[in-house]
């Protein structure tokens, strides 16, 4: 087993101690990158879950499915964190924190000092508002334990309504279908994936979910969930639907009452300049908990991989004192069934749109044009399309459409 | 557990045990061996996770998928015998295999 090189740390760093809140994809990130950074002083991670910092995207996929055993879930090895020299408390929720005294006060009354402090405390599910969404067999999708209790209700025949026709509803969806639950997916808008992808790419995916034998109902929210002691149907659009359980998949809400509570900026989200600190300079945020300026120079939350990696390498660069600005293209990905959406870069209403390849094959993108310029793509089952794009979109450079709907180019010389 | 050689660009070389079924790329993350990036953490969605195959395992590794083969196209300094590690699944068999690492995966 490797420790992490430590390099040589400049005298200054000699007594520093930082603390991170939130155990999650960025905090991983946070932990490798500062020491690569070279920080060398204590690190302490506090997070609520038992479990030290894991992967969530397959949650929804694999894992799910029973393809993936929980030991692969993990980010670093067992002896990783001490190597590292940080220290992991797990189980341990922090509860409030002292800016003047700089010091996180956990819930159990231990006070944690820091010299610099890292919020990565990620988002929560948003919880269904109506009647009965608190009865046994109502399921939401985060973290670990949610799956495992998903998966224990999941077998052949049984009914499951999934609300929300978000990623997380359709993933879900596409393993249950898989699996021969009978699924039907409500989703209030009248498109599927409304926030996230285009109306050609929502318009596809319901045809391969209905194709699935999934019964996809939009533009109906659900009013009721009932039954005796647990799930026994669901009353949606004025319709009562027989149910066995029911998945919620409506979206997450930042973790910032910490943040909040301490008089830091949030708005939506943790608020941090593009390097990733917070009005406190002592304080930074990194991932799915903050509000910062993308690179197209507006406030924008994400809720991805992808920011949870780059914005805590960032934080990482300021808190060694490199700071260096966070422009990076976002992106994103979605596995439902055999196809892999793949997504760069951030689509608006407004944008000209350019399609490659045919949906009937299976394989075709979204490309989403501003200023003569990519802005997006969106790829199924076109990893080239998706990895040209987004060096497109990085370098701002200027496309032909009618070339880049020519398959007779090879995407790579699209750009000429 | 079957053993697996990692080679930095440097010459640096990391021996470590992978657990059968898991991925090269797992290994290597996990046990923070510089120069895997993996950042789509095995979804074989970033090709940030090349390796290159000493010659004299490649013959008993499973093909490219076309997925794999697409992907590689768009890593950085391609060879013939380049994989992406994350699509390589450890066995008994592949116990003492040696990989390269590129310089950059980006």
């Amino acid at each position: 087993m490797l420790a992490p090189r430590r390099k040589q740390q400049k005298q200054s760093d000699m007594s520093e101690k930082i603390v991170i809140i939130g155990a999650g994809q960025a905090a991983a990130q946070a932990v490798q990158s500062l020491r690569n950074d070279g920080f060398d002083g204590p690190i302490t991670l506090v997070g609520e879950e038992p479990y030290p910092p894991y992967q969530r995207p397959p949650l929804s996929k694999a894992y799910l499915l029973g393809q993936f055993e929980r030991a692969r879930l993990f980010l670093k090895g067992d002896d990783y964190y001490p190597n590292a020299g940080c220290e992991l408390w797990l189980n341990t929720r922090a509860r409030a924190i002292h800016r003047a005294g700089r010091a996180v006060e956990l819930e159990d009354g231990r006070m944690l000092p820091y010299d610099k402090l890292l919020l990565t405390t990620g988002a929560r599910v948003r919880k269904l508002n109506c009647a009965g969404a608190d009865l046994p067999g109502v399921h939401y999708l985060k973290t670990i334990a949610d799956v495992d209790a998903l998966q224990a209700a999941f077998t052949a025949g049984r009914r499951i309504a999934v609300v929300g026709g978000g990623y997380i509803g359709l993933e879900v969806a596409a393993v249950a279908a898989k699996r021969g639950l009978k699924v039907t997916v409500f989703e209030a808008m009248d498109r599927l994936m409304a926030r996230a992808v285009s109306p050609q790419l929502s318009a596809f995916y319901a045809g391969e979910h209905e194709k699935a034998g999934v019964d996809l109902r939009l533009k109906t929210g659900v009013e009721e969930i009932g039954g005796h002691g647990k799930v026994e149907w669901v009353r949606a659009g004025g319709t009562t639907y027989d149910a066995d359980m029911v998945l919620v998949g409506i979206g997450v809400v930042p973790c910032e009452e910490l943040a909040r509570e301490a008089g830091l900026a949030c708005e939506d989200g943790i608020v941090v300049d593009r390097n990733a600190r917070t009005g406190d300079p002592h304080i930074w945020a990194a991932g799915d908990c903050t509000r910062h300026v993308g690179r197209e120079g507006h406030a924008i939350r994400l809720e991805c991989v992808q920011n949870a990696i780059d914005q805590a390498k960032h934080a990482a660069l300021a808190m060694t004192g490199k700071p260096k600005i966070y422009s990076e293209v976002p992106w994103f990905w979605s596995d439902q069934y055999d196809l892999k959406l793949q997504i760069a870069g951030l689509a608006r209403p407004s944008d000209a749109i350019v399609q490659r390849g045919d949906p009937a094959a299976r394989k075709f993108s979204v490309f989403h044009l501003r200023d003569g310029k990519v802005a997006a793509v969106e790829a199924v089952n076109a990893a080239p399309d998706y990895l040209i794009g987004k060096k497109l979109i990085a370098e701002g450079t200027r496309v032909d459409p009618a070339r880049l709907a020519d398959l007779s180019i090879p995407i790579k010389q699209v750009a000429g | 557990m079957p053993k697996v050689t990692y080679i930095e660009s440097t010459g640096r070389a990391h021996t470590i045990e992978v657990k059968e079924g898991w991925s090269l790329m797992e290994g290597a993350v996990k046990h923070l061996i510089p120069g895997i990036d993996a950042d789509c953490g095995g979804a074989c969605a970033c090709a940030t996770c090349q390796v290159y195959v000493d010659p004299a395992w490649e013959a008993q590794l499973p093909p490219q998928s076309d997925m794999e083969e697409t992907m590689l196209d768009f890593a950085p300094e391609r060879q013939a015998n380049s994989r992406l590690s994350c699509q390589l699944r450890m066995t008994a068999a592949l116990d003492g295999i040696v990989v390269y690492l590129p310089k950059s995966q980006h």
